[in-house]
């Protein structure tokens, strides 16, 4: 296709500087016309001071949407029931982090006809204040999870877990039937108890002590300690989740979805309108 | 003197990792401790040889290009990778016994997909970036790269973060916080590449010997600076012990969610849009031989893309426990976002003027229009999700992941590969890519891979999305949730085959790479040569 004669070829531009424009100067931009744009070259011949403004630009957004969340009384809700999490449920949280099951199920139920019938209570800010990080997801490769505790039995769980299809034909959902063979290793749990507790989850001193016995006890149904841990976390379900020997990471698994959304007293929750 | 300093850091490292292969906690950290260990042992020896040596002095007269050479093979590298897991895992979803059993946990899709996500990202479109720039300063400001081999250091350390960040994932160390997965020591290590490469490319502006800071260096400096501050930001968090990989996030819940998509989106906003608008800021108009069309549409839609880009994370938490005025506020700055989106692509194609007739020519300009045209489609796709009553709708369904796909695949592939396709004859001294056809073939293969990724996806999202709400006549849902699943499958293989396209495209690029290079002779090319 021959050239369109209409538009000018670079070289015979007006509107293209070439070097006989501006001597000595190697030109890459157009020359500068008005006002605005003379201003504008102030910045674009210092550095420091496009670093800086393009710096400044870009701060603005996240300050005025981040920092309010924080000290906005409204941003978390006034709830009974929510509690830290034991440092069973602790490891099968660190378990369903590593295994990456946020990438497929959310922990967000909205508040539409649709999720609150198929899923329960929408989500509320104060369910997650404990989560350091958060789990609320994005996707929904499989179902919400936010409220999946009690829903089914541990034995599903376990059979679940070990092949999914073997419960829903239509899944597909990895296996992880190596939690099953996997200890849970709760040498360094009080470490993480305590890591915690530093970024603001109230855990006390007493709860970090005895935090690598609270992992096994919790899957022991007939522990010495099945008082102690209710009173440290009530709720807590005690029982042996995998119903095999030993404390497993399918046992920290389930023992944390058996939780998840089980801790709120909705008969404390009154809505704020204009949240 | 140096070399004795030198000498005694990387023993410090190596001792000091040594130890940590020793007593780490998990299988990560005691990989990446004897990753380490190895690589600085290795310097450690290296620098020991050259201590005491008269040293070799090197021709610093020219640009500084083996980095960007390195860069430019690394590109091409992690594309085929990240391409590959994604079919991988594209094909998971539609046939789930291809996470195999032998493979548990190591195969299964929730560790492949943060894989995937960071190699094409992180990796394919980090080392994009990076060589890009490095190039692109050089020329626009006539001056070598500042800092000598500062800029080297740029190139391994990112490289390294990269494997780092991907043995971890598959070995279980992850945060969980999307696009920002790996743990806090891999978070640290990138910090400190990321200040290099700033300072390398600021060093470099400041020795121009040009008057004005071309408008590419506008976007690229303001993509390097805003992402270490988004990085540093996001990923505050504790480690439960320095032998360790796990760590605890410092925010929680909903706080936590908002820094997660404020980081979230702009990684979108300006890794891959801002960093790469400066490539096309570069490459658009020295492909089609013309100036950049409008100078005053590119300042107002510079500072109005970074300042409205920030405000858009909220859009990803709309009817979430995130109070109301903060997803209102994302979805305002998200839709009006729109309009400086698309002053870039205007800017872009209008760059064409008068150099159209190249488009049935120059597969190279082809691709760029083709990626500048998936942009503007992907940034009016965009605000419209972010509506909210859409985003009810489109919200945790396939419809995002065609949305980013189409943004990923259509603007950040196209317009990599066309920089490659044009850097590659010229740092390696040729006239031109070994095979134009096989530029063809990609470009095509490229096209309507994406088309049926972003087609089938366009299904299953709005597809599930009307199924997962659909009520009967007594309110009932019609529809469990493992329906929905199966519904999907025939979509998930359409998309599968879309990605087998677009990564045999990458195959053929990086056929035509190695034979562009293994037969050019190697060329330093002159500082401040006009119109470079």
């Amino acid at each position: 296709m021959a050239k369109n004669p209409k538009i000018t070829q670079p070289e015979n531009d007006p509107n293209v500087s070439t070097l006989k424009d501006l001597p000595g100067e190697v030109p890459n931009e157009l020359p500068h016309h008005t006002a605005f744009l003379n201003r504008h070259q102030i910045l674009e011949r210092s550095p420091t001071l496009l670093l800086v403004f393009s710096l400044l630009v870009v701060t603005i957004g996240g300050i005025v949407e981040i920092a309010p969340l924080f000290y906005l009384e409204n941003t978390i809700e006034e709830v009974e029931g929510v509690r830290p999490y034991s440092p069973l449920e602790l490891a099968g949280r660190d378990v369903y982090v590593r295994e990456g099951c946020y990438v497929c199920h959310s922990q967000m139920i909205r508040p539409m006809r649709d999720e609150v019938e198929r899923y329960g209570h929408y989500s509320l800010a104060a369910e997650s204040m404990y989560d350091h990080p958060h789990q609320w997801g994005s996707k929904r490769t499989g179902p919400d999870l936010a409220r999946v505790g009690g829903k089914y039995s541990d034995a599903w769980h376990v059979d679940h877990l070990i092949k999914p299809q073997s419960v829903v034909p239509e899944s597909i959902m990895p296996g992880y039937a190596y939690l099953l063979d996997t200890p849970v290793n709760a040498e360094h749990t009080a470490e993480l108890v305590a890591t915690h507790r530093f970024v603001g989850v109230p855990y006390t001193d007493d709860m970090i002590t005895v935090a690598a016995a609270d992992t096994l006890a919790q899957a022991d149904p007939d522990t010495d300690a099945y008082d102690d841990l209710l009173e440290r976390y009530p709720g807590a379900q005690i029982r042996n989740f995998d119903g095999e020997p030993g404390v497993s990471e399918m046992d920290a698994l389930i023992a944390y979805m058996q939780m998840l959304g089980t801790t709120v007293d909705f008969s404390t929750f009154t809505p704020d309108a204009s949240r | 003197m140096g070399n004795y300093l030198k000498l005694i850091a990387l023993g410090v490292i190596t001792l000091f990792a040594a130890v940590a292969a020793n007593w780490g906690r998990d299988a990560a950290y005691v990989l990446h401790a004897v990753i380490i260990m190895l690589l600085s042992g290795f310097l450690f020896l290296r620098v020991l040889r050259q201590t005491d040596e008269p040293t070799k002095t090197y021709a610093t007269d020219g640009y500084m290009d083996d980095v960007i050479r390195a860069g430019v093979i690394a590109t091409g590298f992690w594309g085929v990778v990240g391409f590959l897991v994604g079919v991988v895992i594209a094909f998971q979803l539609a046939f789930p016994q291809l996470n195999f059993e032998v493979l548990q946990p190591y195969g299964n899709f929730g560790r492949l997909r943060p894989l995937h996500t960071s190699a094409v990202i992180f990796a394919f479109g980090g080392n994009a970036l990076i060589m890009s720039s490095f190039y692109i300063v050089q020329r626009t400001c006539g001056a070598r790269l500042w800092g000598g081999n500062l800029a080297w250091f740029v190139f391994w350390g990112y490289n390294l973060f990269i494997v780092l960040a991907a043995t971890g994932y598959l070995l279980g160390a992850t945060q969980s916080k999307e696009y920002a997965e790996p743990e806090w020591y891999v978070d640290l290590w990138l910090t400190i590449v990321w200040v290099a490469f700033l300072v390398v490319f600021m060093g470099t502006i400041f020795k121009r010997r040009e008057k004005h800071i071309y408008v590419a260096n506008w976007f690229l400096l303001s993509f390097i600076v805003t992402v270490a501050m988004l990085h540093v930001i996001n990923n505050i968090s504790i480690p439960v012990s320095i032998w360790g990989s796990k760590s605890v996030q410092i925010f929680s819940g909903v706080q936590d969610a908002m820094t997660q998509w404020w980081y979230g989106h702009n990684a979108v906003g300006f890794f891959l849009t801002a960093g790469f608008l400066g490539m096309m800021y570069y490459f658009v108009p020295k492909q089609a031989g013309r100036p950049v069309f409008s100078y005053k549409l590119s300042i107002i839609h510079f500072w109005a893309l970074i300042f409205l880009y920030i405000w858009a994370g909220p859009h990803h938490l709309h009817y979430t426990a995130l109070p109301d005025w903060a997803s209102t506020l994302g979805m305002v700055f998200s839709i009006i976002l729109w309009m400086p989106s698309w002053g870039g692509m205007i800017n872009g194609l209008m760059t064409l003027q008068g150099a159209w007739d190249k488009l049935r020519t120059d597969p190279i300009i082809r691709m760029m229009v083709i990626s500048l045209a998936f942009y503007g489609m992907s940034t009016f796709e965009g605000p419209m999700m972010s509506i909210r009553a859409v985003n009810s709708l489109s919200h945790y369904t396939d419809w995002t992941i065609g949305h980013v796909h189409s943004g990923a695949l259509g603007w950040n592939g196209m317009i990599t590969f066309a920089a490659i396709y044009f850097l590659t004859p010229k740092l390696w001294g040729r006239a031109q890519m070994y095979s134009m056809s096989a530029i063809n073939w990609h470009f095509w293969l490229a096209t309507i891979g994406i088309i049926l990724y972003a087609a089938s996806m366009w299904v299953t999202g709005i597809m599930e999305g009307l199924m997962w709400r659909e009520v009967d006549a007594n309110g009932f849902l019609v529809n469990s949730f493992a329906d929905t699943v199966s519904a999907k499958f025939p979509m998930y293989v359409v998309r599968g085959l879309g990605g087998v396209l677009y990564l045999t495209g990458a195959l053929i690029m990086a056929w035509n790479m190695w034979m562009t290079i293994r037969g050019g002779a190697k060329v330093t090319a002159p500082v401040g040569v006009p119109a470079e």
